[in-house]
């Protein structure tokens, strides 16, 4: 029962945290004249930066997906792979890093999108 | 008398392109982009659970790793059957800010342009979109690399 308990806790917390930063990217949307484009990079700025003061980590605790699944996880991964290669490898770890923690899913998501792109023809709209 | 009918004639047209624009009411486009939103982070979630039950001894990056690639090729999956487009006209934020939006910003680029050939429609396209994401990224995560080496040093 507990066990139960945990999960909607967690499924609770993450649903709540990652609507929170949607919503609040859904009001730089509708208030502001900023494309999708430029919110994106906005928040990924903000996820390098909020790994790059440590606080991430803190936040991914308790939120997990609901603070990794929007792009301010991949900025932080980012982030976490340049400065953890950049410790270990010296000056040129830090231009490797981001890429080699990132590799996983931008490599997925090339892959796909090139078989994808072979197999269907553009629904029209 | 010309400056008059300018004038009048981009009135009118402001009038045209208000009356035009849809209202997209801010309480309830910050409702659907809330429990889209959410609801894609649970299924990324859920994913996740599913793989560390599966595979209890993979460390939490690599569960992770899995769980976001599964997540983006369900998204890219999605673009090519045309569903993601029903999700992105109501989600707004909550469609395009998680790591789903990414994959479909980039399939639907790729798809949209395969009749100029796979290299130079397709392979070039790809980017269109995520270009910007991935090149602040890679540039200032490398920034933050190299202040945490300035501050911390080497282990």
């Amino acid at each position: 029962m507990t066990v139960f308990l945990n999960y909607l806790l967690t499924y609770a917390t993450v649903f709540g945290v990652g609507g929170l930063v949607c919503s609040a990217a859904q009001i730089l949307v509708v208030k502001t004249k900023l494309t999708p484009a430029r919110i994106l990079v906005i928040f990924l700025i903000i996820g390098i930066i909020l790994e790059g003061f440590g606080i991430y980590k803190y936040i991914f605790g308790f939120a997990k997906s609901g603070i990794s699944i929007p792009i301010i996880g991949f900025g932080a991964s980012l982030a976490r792979g340049s400065i953890e290669m950049a410790r270990q490898v010296g000056f040129l770890g830090a231009f490797a890093g981001g890429l080699v923690r990132t590799a996983y899913g931008v490599g997925a998501a090339i892959v796909a999108s090139y078989i994808v792109t072979l197999v269907f023809s553009p629904k029209s709209k | 008398m010309n400056n008059s009918f300018a004038q009048e004639r981009n009135e009118r047209y402001d009038k045209y392109v208000k009356a035009v624009t849809p209202s997209t009411s801010l309480p309830k486009s910050l409702w659907n982009s809330f429990w889209i939103g959410g609801l894609t982070c649970c299924i990324g979630q859920g994913i996740y659970d599913i793989f560390h039950a599966i595979f209890p001894s993979f460390s939490q990056d690599m569960l992770g790793n899995m769980a976001s690639m599964t997540l983006i090729t369900i998204a890219i999956l999605f673009t090519g059957f045309g569903f993601y487009d029903v999700i992105a006209r109501r989600g707004g934020a909550g469609s395009f800010l998680p790591i789903t939006g990414f994959a479909n910003a980039m399939s639907s680029a790729s798809m949209e342009f395969k009749t100029e050939g796979l290299i130079f429609g397709t392979s070039v396209k790809l980017f269109s979109v995520v270009g910007p994401v991935v090149v602040n990224g890679i540039v200032w995560s490398t920034v933050a690399g190299l202040i945490h080496l300035i501050i911390f040093g080497r282990i």
